[in-house]
């Protein structure tokens, strides 16, 4: 019986490497999705929406829902389940549509 | 007037490929083989950064799984598809374009086909291709049908297919205590997986009974592979001590900033949720989901004819050879109402062989493998039906929402704003919904929120009144549009793609 998904899958990845959620480091395994490296930190949410502030974090996994929406290294409205993660990839929480900046 | 060169006809350049072919599924997979087997040149546009859709979606290769197919059944099937798909790609006469989303497909003079893409995953540098072909495949598949209930946009409650898809590329989960909920084979699957990988899972809630299968016992008895299927996925339940709760809903999940537990009751025959039932049972993350839906934008947007099936989904209308209603566009797998990856496998090998027999550059297709796959299309087909009618969503399910329940997750539309507009403004279709209070109206164009504002617009003033017309299913007017498939950015738009000429039409140019 498996312990974790790693084990069920006979996986031997090589060497993880960090980003930032927040500031605070996630390491990731090659080949993992933004979403999926947040996921096995445990951090379900990322956004928060635009009309209520709620929080949102991956929902449908197949880039379909847009739930998922994340800032990475500045640049809004991302799908975190379909964009690899990268070494040194700083993730911020988006706050709403991210594009406050823009606000004239 | 002078005429400029700009306004010179373009002559006629031919198309660059006999056939593309959009999706690396099941279905997409076995058209491409097949069709680059008798001789055709093939190429296959695909989201994804492997090939195997969602169905063979399994993990990147710096993640070194050596079990992958502890995560899939058939696993040897993909492989060996895989292999044959190499081969193709090294001799040239199959191009596999990966992290391509095909966003529209024109048409461009009587026999050509253009598939315009955005590359690369979303963020800055995606770019945009386009390729002409003589025949175009439509293998687009599907994704899942989601039904609203109080409390499903916590973070953690995630789509039953997000959470297998996760697993199989990420080697992750949501959390330690999963509950599965929804109706659907799938659910067995997901429950299965995600038990196989180490997640407690308290409870399986199918909101249907198997009952329904049972109604068809010829069907059934024509399709022991997939009664088979069924026991193996039943029996990998037992074995994790889980035995699925029927006619049952999560009716409620509750947390502030996460899902810390949900509500389970139980269902009339409608779905109408039974006063004074409800039971409560702690989790971390719930996985919940109703089967799938055809994705048909590309299809619908070339004008290919739609029906509706026994679950209430639009599926394309094909004919025995995999035709759609447009000459020269055939489709494979789910697009043509949801069956599974064998029913898809069946349907790309055979859409493969009658386009190849309607291709000047094809080797001789065989006639009998035709109607051996003929035969096994129809068999699958007839069981995806009795699945479909099984698990078809209650008329009642709307009673387990509150006012306040987001219905559209993108737009933060309530069910009662679906409803007031329904009620008080005369709203009785989806599209009407959507003007009167932009439901379906943000990031996913409405894939989350449709079957749900369809089922509310088609509920009539009263959701509660009357359970013998099932508006949930009778609702809608036709499949949802959408002009763009995916998000186009203008940046991307903004680079000229290698746009092959076309006869006729002047090329584009900026006038000084």
């Amino acid at each position: 019986m498996a312990r974790n998904p790693v084990e069920l899958a006979g996986a031997t990845p090589g060497p993880s490497f960090e980003i930032t959620m927040d500031g605070r480091a996630v390491p990731v395994l090659p080949g993992q999705s933004i979403a999926a490296a947040l996921w096995s930190a445990g951090i379900l949410a990322w956004r928060t929406t635009r009309v209520n502030g709620r929080p949102r974090g991956a929902f449908c996994g197949i880039g379909s829902c847009f739930d998922c929406l994340a800032t990475v290294n500045g640049a809004p409205n991302q799908r975190a389940c379909l964009v690899p993660a990268r070494p040194g990839d700083l993730v911020t929480t988006q706050e709403g549509h991210g594009r406050a900046d823009l606000a004239v | 007037m002078p005429t400029s060169p700009s306004e010179q006809p373009v002559p006629p350049v031919p198309p660059e490929y006999d056939l593309a072919i959009v999706g690396a599924g099941p279905a997409g997979l076995a058209a491409a083989v097949t069709a680059a087997d008798l001789g055709m040149s093939v190429v296959v546009l695909d989201a994804a950064a492997a090939p195997g859709g969602q169905y063979y979606r399994h993990p990147a290769p710096g993640l070194g799984a050596a079990r992958p197919e502890a995560l899939h059944h058939g696993w040897a099937v993909f492989a060996d598809l895989v292999r044959r798909l190499d081969r193709h790609i090294g001799t040239g006469r199959v191009r596999h374009l990966v992290n391509h989303h095909v966003w529209t497909v024109e048409r461009g003079g009587s026999t050509a086909w253009t598939a315009h893409a955005v590359t690369g995953p979303d963020g800055p540098g995606q770019g945009r291709a386009a390729v002409t072909s003589r025949a175009l495949l439509l293998a687009t598949g599907s994704y899942e049908r989601q039904l609203p209930f109080p409390g499903w946009t916590l973070p953690g409650v995630v789509g039953a297919g997000g959470a297998q898809a996760m697993l199989k590329s990420g080697l992750v989960l949501p959390g330690r205590r999963i509950v599965v909920a929804g109706s659907g084979p799938l659910l067995l699957a997901v429950a299965g997986s995600l038990a196989a990988a180490g997640a407690t899972v308290p409870a399986v809630v199918e909101a249907a009974g198997y009952a329904g299968y049972a109604k068809n016992p010829r069907t059934l008895a024509a399709n022991p592979g997939k009664l088979l299927e069924g026991a193996v996925h039943g029996a990998a339940l037992l074995r994790h001590g889980l035995r699925p709760r029927t006619r049952s809903a999560v009716t409620e999940a509750h947390g502030t900033d996460r899902v810390e537990a949900v509500t389970v009751s139980r269902l009339d025959r409608d779905w109408r949720p039974v006063p004074g039932t409800g039971r409560r049972i702690a989790c971390d993350a719930l996985a919940v989901g109703h089967g799938l839906v055809p994705q048909l934008e590309l299809a619908t947007g070339l004008g290919c004819a739609t029906h509706r099936t026994p679950d209430g989904t639009y599926a394309l209308v094909l004919d025995d050879r995999q035709r759609t209603s447009v000459p020269g566009v055939w489709a494979a797998g789910e697009a043509g109402g949801v069956g599974g990856a064998q029913l898809a496998l069946t349907e790309g090998e055979l859409a493969a062989l009658t386009i190849a027999a309607v291709s000047r550059s094809a080797g001789r297709p065989d006639a009998r493998r035709a109607v051996a796959l003929r035969r096994t299309r129809s068999r699958l087909r007839a069981f995806a039906a009795v699945m479909a009618a099984a698990h078809r969503p209650g008329p009642g399910w709307p009673g387990w929402l509150s006012d306040d329940t987001d219905v559209c997750r993108c737009e933060e539309v309530s069910a009662g704003e679906v409803r007031a507009a329904v009620a008080d403004l005369g709203a009785h279709d989806a599209r009407t919904v959507k003007l009167f209070t932009r439901a379906g109206m943000g990031w996913c164009q409405g894939r989350m929120c449709g079957p749900a504002v369809d089922c509310l617009a088609g509920a009539g003033t009263d959701p509660g009144a009357d359970s013998s017309a099932d508006a949930c299913t009778d609702a809608g007017a036709g499949p949802d549009r959408r002009p763009l498939s995916c998000p186009v950015p203008l940046a991307a738009l903004s680079e000229p793609a290698a746009l092959p000429g076309r006869a006729g039409l002047p090329a584009i140019t900026e006038e000084p």
